[in-house]
């Protein structure tokens, strides 16, 4: 135990805190305007289950861990708490810890009729063996009304999607309660982390999310060097952040014309899937690859890349064309109509479930880790955080395109302010260490905690994921809609099924 | 809206002439594939096989101590750490992303070693469909990398429809299933049916690593390692993910329209 109180990470307080106590410290934080981030659990010791509590007190307050063990039944705050409840969920999944008074009891990341012998993320689990599975009726309730309908859309669905089977009750077209049935993805990539050495498993992370791929590998990456105690040449800082950036270019842009195919704006959706590809090229022939893979690792970059004038002018054309199409889009009638009012996300809401990201920036919540909780070179850049207020499907498309014309400038920033000098320095992840890295991905925010065994490997990596966060809120501006909405409003919230089933 | 019209009107033909045009595939600084030079690797050396991620390469000392190289290409995520670890310039980088093969054994690079050759593929003949085919998609656990260029395949720049190639909602229409992700354990069912839904002649595309050998993510309790084994395979692109060129290159081999330019592991120009 004192091992890893060592060497737990600078910047992150570990507080152990009693099983009985959580309930009242989560309320009296939450009354205190701090906020719950996830939970998660490991194995600190063979059989015995130890939990963790990320928080922070208040906007930009330092982070800080509370630890408890959960030998036993340990009570559920998620209704004190909403969005932990998830988690708690996930935790009772993969490591069999029960939750007492848990106000959703059933199961989430794996699927009814899966039957491991012990949980998957015992180290006891046989290596390599495939969950027994049945496929068997996820046990929602049966309906009395006659006339509510019950349409199961998935998971194999229309056009090239990621796979989740959404579960509508419907009376006409007014959709009563929506439940997505995710998890048909989950791969258990955070034990496939387990075993692997730090620079082993950052393409691991590259392949989470694949289109949030930067942004999981640069989270990964800074929670080992945290554990590590390491520090990052200001080169490879700066080359981070601009990297960073051209993911949430590419992954922006692609939004805005998936967005006009759902409103079947078709100039308009071959404009940005046009411009999203334009991003794309950018980024393979500045870096190799298309997604900005292979270039992170533990310690800077594994090589130089140089954003010369060349990426200056293709990106000052870009940014024209995005100029027009957005101003475009935002004077189109049958675009906004589909969007002001659709989707309504309060505010409250946002809050208690848990939103990230531009969802949770559209409905009032200034957050952004880039800011608030500064990494890479943010703290050096100027940075703009577009919030809306309305919460509404045209506040999530108006934060985006803010945040592509505030990505533009910080590359360009980023470019003139590059130093000179080395990209990497070797960092070696010491034995039992844990860290915890974070980043304000597209979609919101990302949280990497890692655990290193005796021989420096990782022995336990859990990935908070904006899409996990995101998922969980959808719902709530489904209830009570209109099923002539529903593509709108999904495509509204721009969600990945891969980051959160994992 | 008519200012739209006249938009799309101004902006002209964004559309690539590729491949009836060389060079401009989109794909330029893209990196593929590392190439092999087993007669360049120093004796006893092995780094490239424990920097690979994905145990595609393996080393096998030889008679008269001269090591024996073998690379499965249908698992190379293309991530370039044998490249970096190779102290000797045997494995080099190199923009051969375009990787698809009709057979399996393709994908295998071997000196000396005899892979067996599973036999897939020629199951029913493809003509009636080469100047028109219906695919139905089924993510079967990818990391949404593959779906992102599979997405990019409609786009004005590659226009899929201009090779009659279109993506179908229903397999009930659909000629060829392309597959991606390892095939988690909840996916292993709706793909199957998926299939079985699909009215003969009709074809696999295992389209990604994942989808050809489970990639990063096969194994382990709730993933599989892709295709062979599930469904019988067709049509084989490893690639993490492939770059929508090199999808479109592998379908019009598929199509008969191009030939194959991968053998025995290596692309012969």
């Amino acid at each position: 135990m004192s091992a890893v109180a060592e060497h737990s990470g600078a910047g992150v307080e570990l507080v152990p805190i009693e099983p009985a106590r959580l309930p009242t410290a989560v309320s009296d934080l939450i009354r205190s305007g701090g906020r719950m981030q996830m939970s998660y659990a490991w194995y600190r010791a063979p059989g015995h289950v130890e939990l963790r509590y990320l928080g922070s007190r208040g906007q930009s307050g330092d982070f800080f861990m509370w630890r408890c063990d959960a030998d036993g039944p340990v009570p559920s705050v998620a209704a004190i708490c909403p969005l932990l409840g998830w988690y708690e969920r996930e935790i009772t999944d993969l490591f069999g810890v029960e939750f007492r008074g848990h106000p959703q009891p059933q199961r989430l990341v794996l699927h009814e009729g899966a039957r491991p012998v012990v949980p998957p993320l015992d180290p006891a689990y046989p290596a390599d063996t495939k969950l027994p599975f049945e496929p068997a009726d996820g046990g929602l309730p049966e309906v009395a009304s006659p006339d509510v309908q019950r349409l199961p859309f998935g998971p194999v669905r229309a056009d090239v999607v990621e796979s989740a089977e959404l579960i509508f009750f419907y009376v006409g077209e007014h959709i009563l309660h929506l439940h997505p049935q995710l998890f048909f993805k989950h791969r258990g990539m955070e034990k496939r982390f387990e075993g692997r050495s730090a620079a082993g498993a950052v393409v691991l992370a590259e392949r989470v999310s694949g289109v949030g791929g930067f942004a999981h590998a640069l989270a990964f990456c800074q929670a080992v060097e945290q554990a590590s105690g390491c520090m990052v040449p200001p080169r490879a800082r700066m080359l981070r952040s601009l990297l960073a950036e051209l993911e949430r270019l590419y992954n922006h842009l692609h939004y805005l014309g998936h967005l006009s195919h759902t409103t079947t704006l078709k100039v308009g959706e071959a404009e940005g899937k046009l411009l999203e590809e334009r991003a794309k090229q950018i980024n393979g022939r500045l870096t190799g690859s298309r997604l900005l893979r292979s270039l992170l690792v533990a310690g800077g970059l594994r090589r130089d890349v140089d954003p010369g004038p060349w990426l200056g002018g293709e990106l000052e054309r870009l940014q024209a064309q995005v100029a027009v199409y957005a101003r475009m889009l935002e004077n189109t009638n049958s675009h906004l109509d589909r969007l002001i009012t659709t989707g309504v996300l309060p505010r409250e809401v946002a809050i208690d479930q848990g939103a990230t990201g531009p969802i949770g920036r559209a409905s009032g919540l200034d957050r952004d880790l880039r800011r608030d909780h500064p990494y890479a070179a943010y703290g050096m850049l100027p940075l703009a955080v577009p919030v809306r207020t309305s919460g509404d499907a045209h506040a999530r498309v108006q934060v985006r395109i803010d945040e592509i014309e505030a990505s533009l400038a910080l590359i360009e920033r980023a470019r003139l302010q590059l130093p000179e000098g080395p990209v990497r320095v070797d960092c070696v992840l010491p034995s039992h260490a844990e860290g915890l890295g974070w980043a304000e991905s597209p979609r919101g925010s990302l949280f990497y905690a890692i655990h290193a065994d005796g021989d420096g490997t990782l022995c336990r990596v859990k990935i908070k994921s904006p899409s996990f966060s995101n998922w969980r809120v959808f719902p709530f501006t489904v209830h009570d809609s209109n099923m002539m909405d529903y593509a709108i409003n999904e495509a509204s919230f721009g969600l990945t099924v891969a980051g959160c089933d994992r | 809206m008519p200012f739209w019209t006249f938009f799309g009107l101004r902006r002209g033909k964004a559309t690539t002439p590729w491949p009836d045009v060389d060079l401009q595939s989109g794909q330029e600084g893209v990196l593929g594939m590392p190439r092999f030079e087993p007669e360049r690797c120093e004796p006893a050396c092995g780094d490239c096989a424990a920097a690979c991620p994905t145990a595609a390469i393996t080393v096998r000392t030889g008679e008269a101590g001269k090591e024996r190289l073998a690379v499965d290409y249908g698992r190379c995520i293309a991530c370039q750490l044998c490249v970096e670890a190779c102290p000797a310039d045997a494995a080099v980088p190199s923009f051969d992303w375009a990787f698809g093969t009709r057979r399996r054994s393709d994908l295998l690079l071997s000196a000396g070693t005899d892979a067996p050759d599973p036999e897939t593929g020629e199951r029913h003949s493809r003509d009636g469909f080469r100047r028109s085919l219906h695919i139905r998609h089924v993510d079967a656990g990818s990391c949404n990398g593959c779906e992102s260029e599979l997405q990019a395949l409609n786009n004005p720049f590659y226009n899929l429809h201009r090779f009659g190639v279109f993506f179908t909602a229903s397999p009930r229409f659909a000629d060829l299933l392309l597959v991606t992700g390892p095939i988690t354990y909840a996916m292993h069912e709706p793909l199957r049916r998926a299939y079985e839904a699909m009215p003969a002649p009709r074809w696999v595309m295992a389209a990604g690593t994942c989808a050809v050998s489970g990639g990063v993510a096969g194994g382990g309790y709730a993933c599989g390692n892709g295709l062979d084994g599930v469904l019988p395979v067709d049509l084989y692109l490893p690639g993490c993910p492939p770059n929508p060129a090199a999808i479109i290159e592998a379908l019009l081999i598929f199509l008969d329209r191009m030939p194959q330019k991968v053998k025995g592991g290596r692309l012969v120009d």
